[in-house]
């Protein structure tokens, strides 16, 4: 029990020293999952607005494969993404395994099925004669579209912190083809594995907390427009 | 009426969706101004047509003329689209304030922010709505929000509007106000408008014509009180509210005047047909007359039957009185007659109509 309360103690002092490694470690940890998620809205954004709106021959296994995508678990896309980068790897020559961008890719490549399966679900919730009356106040294809996603804009901006939230917390990827290196590749994740492995239980907590936080601010907002209603 | 080219017009259409037909229409002609009720029970492709004369729904084969200039089929009809606007039965409003919904068709064609302060407040007052300017659409009523996307429909100015069942969702005090007001803004603007609606009474308030629909066709065409008197056929008769329809045959011809026999008497219409023809007669029930003894003070009425009250049902203002005089007929008796002719199930009455209360379709 001490253990615990001396490292929850412990915690907090790194927390509001603002201890430069823990610093370093969250704002990498922030700006690594931004980028994947950023890179993942342009492209689960777009391809599920243009699978919820288009009908085509075997749109239902689409969906069903998008859909399964959204639980594609983060150690086998680091495995692929891995032998992809290795140095023997398709994409070896640009010798990118084990550094933030590495990280990047295969955070983007987890996201982007979420931000896609919702988005799709999100368009497609949306009245159907919503489109039909668009289109009859005048509008083109691309201003319809754009008017459904702004229609669809808490719910999509629910994707987007659902794919956020996804890779930010993710670690079996980012250990595999980040490796971890202090002051590098290491995020909050990996640091947590590896501190609460060497039994640096203070670190460990702190670290987890600040994941926690991020969590719980996530899920605040997402509950936050969750609870609101569309108009009539 | 108008005899010059009619503002939108529709040859030989035929829409099919998921494999099977749902409009079929060799002709139909839409006149600058009118407004034309398209009337029928669900599924008989009202919003079909809607959605193929307002260029949303792609046709398969058929020519859509805007002041005779064809409307291709498609994307291209953008030019068309905005000219004209469509009301559905939900209003359909976006995640906006009411003022936000009412502009967006202006913002669509690019008008200038001043141009847009200035027709969208008209446009509220217009129906009635100038204090919820500011109110999120979240927030309105059904009336509300059913005056809210008529606004925003008229915003545009369009030539034609389409509506449909605009008012189907409403509450009847609600209706009422709404179709008044739509009523008046529709004479003022003089825009041409076509209507969908299951409802009789609300098309027969508002239109100028009325087109009755049946499995993706028109059946009947025509001014209110003609279609409401003269029904082209059974179906007709009975969706407008015909309640006796008797089959018959002539058995005597005279001068201008025949006498029917259906099953169960003889009916006296007005009718040129020939003897031996076969018949449909339609009587409308609010031209059936009781009364508690056979007096025919003066009445014009040729028809005068005795019978047993098989069944009254109250209707709100009237009561339905289902009468048994060998065959079975129809009456709509006001509820202050009701209670002083006593009427009561099972007793004798006498039922009278005029010969020209009888509508005749060949058969």
């Amino acid at each position: 029990m001490d253990l615990i309360v001396e490292g929850i103690v412990k915690a907090f002092s790194l927390l509001i020293s603002l201890d430069p490694e823990v610093l370093g470690i969250t704002c990498l940890s922030l700006a690594v999952s931004g980028a994947a998620t950023l890179i993942s809205l342009f492209a689960g954004m777009s391809v599920g607005t243009v699978v919820a709106l288009i009908d085509f021959p075997g749109k239902r296994i689409v969906i069903s494969l998008i859909n399964t995508g959204m639980g594609l678990p983060p150690v086998v896309v680091g495995l692929f993404v891995s032998i992809f980068l290795w140095r023997n790897g398709p994409f070896g020559f640009l010798e990118i395994l084990y550094t933030p961008t590495a990280i990047v890719i295969a955070q983007a490549i987890i996201a982007t099925p979420i931000v896609m399966g919702i988005t799709l679900a999100a368009i497609q919730h949306l009245p159907r004669n919503l489109r039909l009356q668009i289109l009859a106040l005048g509008a083109t294809r691309l201003q319809m579209v754009w008017m459904l996603m702004k229609e669809a804009r808490l719910p999509l901006l629910a994707a987007v912190m659902a794919g956020f939230g996804g890779v930010i917390s993710e670690v079996g990827a980012s250990i595999m083809v980040g490796g971890n290196i202090k002051g590098y590749t290491r995020v909050l994740t990996t640091a947590t594995v590896m501190e609460t492995g060497k039994g640096n239980f203070d670190v460990a907590i702190a670290l987890g907390i600040i994941l926690l936080l991020l969590a719980f601010m996530i899920n605040a907002i997402l509950t936050q427009i969750q609870q609101r209603q569309r108009p009539r | 009426m108008n005899t010059t080219v009619p503002i939108l017009d529709i040859r030989d259409l035929q829409v099919k969706r998921g494999g099977v037909g749902v409009l079929d229409i060799p002709a139909l002609d839409i006149r600058e101004g009118e407004v034309l009720s398209l009337i029928g029970p669900n599924g008989a492709g009202k919003s079909s047509l809607l959605l193929v004369l307002a260029c949303l729904l792609p046709r398969r084969q058929g020519t859509l003329h805007f002041r005779g200039a064809t409307v291709a089929s498609g994307n291209s009809a953008l030019a068309y689209r905005r000219k004209t606007a469509m009301v559905f039965q939900e209003p359909l409003l976006f995640d906006a304030t009411v003022r936000d919904n009412v502009a967006a068709g202006l913002k669509l064609r690019n008008l200038s922010h001043a141009d847009i302060l200035k027709i969208v407040p008209a446009c509220l007052e217009r129906f009635g709505i100038g204090h919820l300017s500011g109110r999120h659409a979240r927030k309105l009523s059904g009336g509300e929000a059913q005056r809210t996307s008529l606004a925003r429909a008229f915003a545009i100015q369009p030539e034609i509007i389409f509506l449909d069942e605009p008012f189907s969702s409403l509450d009847p005090p609600t209706r009422d106000g709404l179709i008044d007001d739509l009523q008046r803004i529709l004479r003022e603007t003089g825009t041409t408008a076509v209507m969908a609606t299951h409802d009789r009474n609300e098309a027969l308030r508002l239109s100028d014509r009325v087109a009755v629909m049946r499995e993706g066709g028109i059946v009947q065409i025509g001014a209110p009180e003609a279609i409401m008197n003269q029904p082209r056929d059974e179906f007709v008769a009975s969706f407008v509210g015909v309640e006796t329809i008797l089959s018959g045959e002539i058995v005597k011809a005279g001068s201008g005047t025949v006498i029917v026999h259906v099953p169960g008497g003889d009916i006296e219409a007005v009718g040129a047909m020939k003897t031996g023809d076969r018949v449909v007669c339609c009587i409308r029930p609010e031209q059936v007359t009781l009364s508690t003894g056979a007096s025919q003070e003066g009445v014009s009425a040729r028809n005068n039957f005795e019978g047993k009250i098989v069944r009254i049902a109250p209707m709100g203002l009237f009561c339905k009185v289902s009468l048994d005089c060998g065959f079975f007929l129809t009456a709509y008796v006001t509820v202050p007659s009701v209670e002083n002719l006593t009427l009561q199930e099972g007793q004798s009455i006498f039922a009278s109509f005029k010969a020209t209360a009888v509508h005749l379709i060949r058969k």
